[in-house]
């Protein structure tokens, strides 16, 4: 490759969703020029383009904002740079050496190398057959995020009679958007016994239009040939088992599914870069470096968020650590601390914590894994020893937490540190 | 007595409020909250968002948001408005699409550029 050196990159950022404009503009405000963003739809702003809801910003914005509003405040935030952003261009492959394979209509493919990565290429949607669903196959059957695409960007309806699977947020969301748009929603229906959406999309796009939720329920049954005529719902018992007698007929012509989303990392094995199997995304350090010195990952390919701020913030970690490393190189590090679930937690992000490289404080994410109506208290141990202890008045799946912890408390770590959660009724 | 969840944030507070009261609001962790559990039940307000047809892009469809909120009972009557509306392309953030929406005083303005 005789241009191979024009082709070496400070930094190039896969994906231009919020995770990737964020890392991409603080990696440049830390002072790296060279920045390259690859984004494989034909215009940035990744999923937020069709989230035109609000709600979007409180946190980061104190203020509220659709999708598109918040995605345009970065993508003018990148616009005022010198980030340069190739659309419709495909990733193929990343190495662990750091070489990024791409290909687009225009340039044809190219291998490119970068001296830094941060991988943020999102998630995407769990599907009937990830679940799978007994049935015919008809036409009809949509996840919740395809249905929000045809509706808020095609301007497609995607039907009339509505039947929707989970009740993650898009299918809450889309079930008032539909609702609004003139569909009938006849009802959510959620195996759990609890929701996994946010309580404000149950309150504002359920309760608001009086569509019933059905916990502990499932569909057992799609009916139709060529499209969706019906679908069988039952109740569960607390082994998940259909409880005979107890089927309701829904005459529906349309089945939204919100059952989950997966990070998206074919990209981040390729690279032999170490994976958690618990959040489905990358084992990550404070910084968001990942097990690959010089390759960073953040937003929703390393773990599912339920607010965009967060993983804003995340982009904005993950971009100011890929600046560090080229700007003040590696830095020795003695100490590396291990993050493990305790009692009621399903995982940490970061994994690790290494508090040579930290700031004066690091945010830690995670979830729990059932909902305490009650106060508890999230309790952080090592060894022996209480390193912190933390009231929350209410803790549910659907709802991720965070939690900060000093350099101090990091460093008076005697091996792992284990966050649990005591107390809380069920 | 009226018992309600916060959705200010996502912390979700469950609030009462006691219309005999004043519309007195308890189980809140902030003034938002206060505010909205009043609000809520006295005269319930949504933001509502939609989509316009468009003209003149390869776009077809520009989102559209109440630049501030309206009656949750006016939330259909609203989107009636843009039913029969099509915007010639280009459109700017924040440019309005349908002014005075219902008497509310709010406008449907749009939440993104279309060139």
């Amino acid at each position: 490759m005789s241009e191979s050196s024009n082709k070496i990159y400070d930094l190039i950022v896969i994906g231009a969703g919020p995770a990737g404009l964020a890392a991409a503009v603080e990696a440049w405000n830390k002072g790296l020029k060279k920045i390259l963003v690859v984004e494989r739809a034909k215009e940035a702003g990744g999923i937020l383009m069709q989230c035109i809801h609000n709600g979007f910003g409180l946190h980061y914005f104190k203020e509220e904002l659709t999708g598109p509003e918040y995605a345009e405040r970065f993508i003018d935030m990148a616009g005022k740079t010198g980030i340069e952003i190739r659309l419709d261009t495909m990733v193929l492959e990343i190495t662990s050496d750091k070489y990024v394979h791409i290909v687009n209509t225009i340039h044809g493919y190219e291998i490119l190398q970068g001296k830094t990565i941060v991988l943020a290429m999102g998630c995407r949607e769990r599907t009937r057959g990830a679940i799978g669903i007994p049935g015919t196959r008809p036409a009809g059957i949509y996840t919740a995020g395809t249905a929000q695409r045809l509706l808020n960007i095609e301007g497609y309806m995607p039907g009339k009679r509505i039947l929707i699977l989970g009740s993650g947020d898009i299918g809450l969301i889309m079930a008032r958007r539909l609702t609004l748009e003139g569909a009938q929603v006849l009802a959510c229906v959620e195996l759990l016994p609890y929701s996994g959406g946010l309580t404000r999309n149950i309150v504002q796009c359920l309760y608001d239009f009086d569509i019933p939720l059905y916990l502990s329920h499932t569909i057992t049954e799609i009916k139709g040939e060529r499209r969706v005529s019906g679908a069988v719902v039952m109740k569960l018992d607390e082994h998940r088992k259909p409880i005979p007698g107890t089927e309701i007929d829904f005459d529906c012509d349309t089945i939204l599914l919100s059952v989950g989303l997966i990070p998206e990392n074919e990209l981040t094995k390729k690279a032999a870069i170490t994976m958690d199997p618990r959040t489905k995304g990358a084992v990550v350090y404070e910084n968001r470096e990942t097990s690959v010195p010089g390759i960073f990952a953040c937003g929703n390919a390393v773990h599912v968020h339920d607010l965009v701020d967060f993983v804003t913030e995340e982009g904005q970690l993950a971009g100011a650590g890929a600046a560090n490393y080229v700007l003040a190189g590696e830095k020795d590090t003695e100490q590396v601390v291990e993050l493990t679930n305790g009692n009621d937690v399903g995982y940490t992000v970061p994994q690790h914590i290494r508090p040579g490289k930290m700031e004066n404080s690091v945010g830690v994410y995670f979830r729990v894994r059932s909902v305490h109506k009650e106060p508890s208290v999230i309790s952080i141990v090592s060894g022996s020893k209480e390193l912190a202890r933390l009231k929350r008045d209410h803790l549910a799946p659907g709802e991720m937490e965070r939690i900060s912890l000093t350099k101090e408390q990091i460093r008076s770590a005697t091996g792992k540190i284990s966050i649990s959660i005591e107390g809380g009724s069920k | 007595m009226k018992q309600l969840i916060c959705i200010v944030c996502p912390k979700g507070c469950h609030l009462s409020v006691d219309e005999e009261k004043d519309f007195a609001v308890s189980g809140n962790s902030c003034k938002r909250g206060e505010t909205y559990g009043k609000m809520e039940i006295k005269d319930p307000q949504r933001i509502v968002t939609s989509t316009v047809a468009v003209t003149g892009s390869v776009y077809v469809r520009c989102p559209v948001k109440t630049d501030k909120t309206i009656s949750k009972r006016l939330m259909f009557e609203a989107m009636k408005t843009l039913d029969r509306i099509t915007v010639p392309a280009p459109i700017r953030l924040g440019q309005i699409i349908v002014k005075n929406v219902c008497n509310t005083g709010a406008n449907f303005i749009a939440t993104r550029d279309i060139r």
